[in-house]
């Protein structure tokens, strides 16, 4: 695809962009963007990320029904509306309490990863870092299968069930 | 715990920035911060003055009694004076975020600059490990060693399934925050840094220019970390920089050096000698003009000692960096020369060096003053 305003190199740079229902995408090439200040951003706050979400999902009462914004964490008294607003949680509890809204939020900001890796404090017991391990096994095996390599998808079957034991 | 004033270590370079550690010549210092919490209380945003001044004596208290093979001194950051917290701002020891925040917070840190431990920041505490070169093998190491000693004290919130549990939902997992200072100022002098900003955002990762206004850093100086927190190992995410980012980019820049020296040799001597002239003769300069023009007389020293380079400009730099020998040139006496004039003449460095605020204009001319009576061998030295 050729880049649509100096139609000589390849579009490297494609845009899309949704504003009161009208999509309009534009393809540009890397010298353009830069002359044109066509700057794509790079890094979203997390707080305007769940505003796009919110605003992406708001016919589906299962995700993001009003009783998701009406909760309240009964720790810290945060609600979903404060994060927005400010982009930080209130305590630890909220991520269990909002894990709905902020569960996809969270995949979305690491790359599409769901579940912890690497350290875990030496206080931790014995099962609840098998628990981890697990989350992890299970992480990787849908990533496989996913990705259709059925041979790494056969051997985390085999940790997995190893683990269970 | 030691009673080190700001002042002693405001006059001098530490280790950290003297150019030394493996790759000295692009990557200026490897630095790794981890995000903690304390499990039993509300993060800041929803603690009272009361709340975070009790975490801010437990972390306080704790930490300044660890054996860190350093003496450690604390700063109670929320009673600091302006011109410090900018002070500390611009060393890289405690974050903007943390100089100029709300309520109770101080910052505990090594006299040697390696290790700094900020509480209340955006999280309870975010302790860093900083080291000259290419050293992140290191840093995690030793944070990895302070941090398990912390755990022995307090417990940190950690879920199963998110890890360590952050403030902000970034940050989440392994807290960790992994970033390398690279000098890359012929990527920017042949225009290919655009390609190193695309790179770097295809791998999920942030760049941040350093010690200038927005991303086009006026010292050429640029900060490189991971976004992704949650899902990846610490040790994964070092193993990709050093495997991976790092010897990517040093390429790159080393090939547009290379470049600079085999076709270009006029555009870099051009460069090198403007910036020495003005430098030795300017009355008034400002923090971006000095942090432009030393990038360039940094990359000409550079360019000798790692890649023997010998233009008619680099010469004479050598000579004006009082480096008789290849001897002494290899030890990068000219080096630490240079980086010292570059943290010595910013804005709040001059001014807690010289004891009193100062506006811009008598600013400008202390740091050229500086400048040349490093620069002018028989230049009267300045008490």
């Amino acid at each position: 695809m050729q880049c649509q305003i100096c139609s000589k190199n390849d579009a490297t740079i494609h845009l899309t962009e949704i504003a009161d229902g009208v999509r309009t995408e534009i393809h540009v090439c890397e010298h353009c963007a830069v002359e044109q200040d066509i700057a794509v951003k790079s890094h979203i706050p997390i707080n305007e990320l769940l505003s796009n979400l919110l605003a992406s999902q708001p016919t589906d009462d299962e995700l993001a029904g009003p009783s998701e914004m009406e909760l309240v964490c009964p720790n810290c008294g945060y609600t979903l509306a404060q994060f927005q607003k400010e982009g930080t949680l209130g305590c630890p509890d909220d991520y269990e309490v909002f894990e709905k809204m902020l569960g996809p939020l969270i995949e979305k900001a690491h790359d599409g990863n769901t579940t912890h890796r690497g350290k875990v404090p030496s206080s931790t017991p014995v099962d609840t870092k098998e628990q981890i391990e697990l989350l992890n096994l299970r992480q990787q095996l849908g990533v496989a299968v996913k990705n259709e390599d059925y041979e790494l998808a056969a051997k985390l079957r085999d940790q997995i069930n190893e683990t269970e034991k | 715990m030691s009673n080190m004033k700001l002042t002693d270590i405001s006059n001098d370079i530490n280790e950290w920035f003297d150019g030394s550690g493996p790759l000295g010549d692009i990557i200026m210092s490897s630095r790794i911060r981890l995000a903690r919490n304390l499990a039993g209380y509300k993060f800041l945003s929803r603690c009272s003055t009361a709340e975070k001044t009790e975490i801010l004596n437990k972390l306080k208290d704790i930490i300044t009694s660890l054996d860190l093979g350093d003496k450690v001194f604390y700063i109670s950051v929320d009673e600091a004076p302006t011109l410090n917290k900018h002070f500390l701002v611009e060393r890289h020891l405690i974050s903007r975020h943390h100089a100029f925040g709300k309520g109770p917070r101080g910052a505990v840190i090594a006299e040697r600059e390696f290790f700094t431990a900020m509480i209340n920041e955006e999280d309870h505490l975010r302790i860093q490990v900083l080291k000259a070169g290419c050293q992140l093998s290191h840093c995690v190491e030793q944070i990895n060693r302070i941090d398990d000693m912390i755990e022995q004290e307090v417990e940190f919130a950690f879920s199963p399934r998110y890890g360590y549990l952050t403030a902000c939902p970034t940050n989440l997992g392994t807290g960790i925050r992994v970033s390398v200072m690279l000098h890359l100022p012929a990527l920017k002098m042949t225009g290919q840094i655009e390609k190193f900003f695309n790179a770097a955002k295809d791998m999920s990762l942030a760049v941040r220019g350093l010690f200038g206004e927005g991303t086009e850093a006026a010292s050429d100086l640029y900060q490189l970390s991971n976004q992704v927190t949650l899902g990846v190992s610490d040790s994964d995410i070092v193993s990709q920089f050093e495997n991976t980012i790092i010897p990517e980019i040093v390429e790159y820049e080393n090939a547009a050096r290379s470049q600079l020296l085999s076709n270009q040799s006029d555009i870099l001597d051009d460069k090198i000698s403007r910036a020495m002239a003005l430098l030795q003769n300017a009355h008034l300069i400002s923090s971006q003009e000095a942090l432009f023009l030393l990038s360039h007389l940094r990359l000409g020293i550079n360019m000798h000692r790692h890649m023997g380079a010998s233009t008619p400009a680099i010469e004479k730099l050598r000579t004006l960096c009082g480096v008789s020998d290849d001897a002494a040139e290899t030890a990068g006496s000219s080096i630490a020369k240079i980086n010292r004039l570059f943290m010595l003449t910013l804005p709040a460095h001059l001014q807690l060096n010289y004891g009193k605020s100062l506006d811009t204009t008598h600013r400008d001319a202390l740091r050229a003053k500086i400048i040349r009576s490093a620069l002018n061998q028989d230049y009267p030295q300045q008490g």
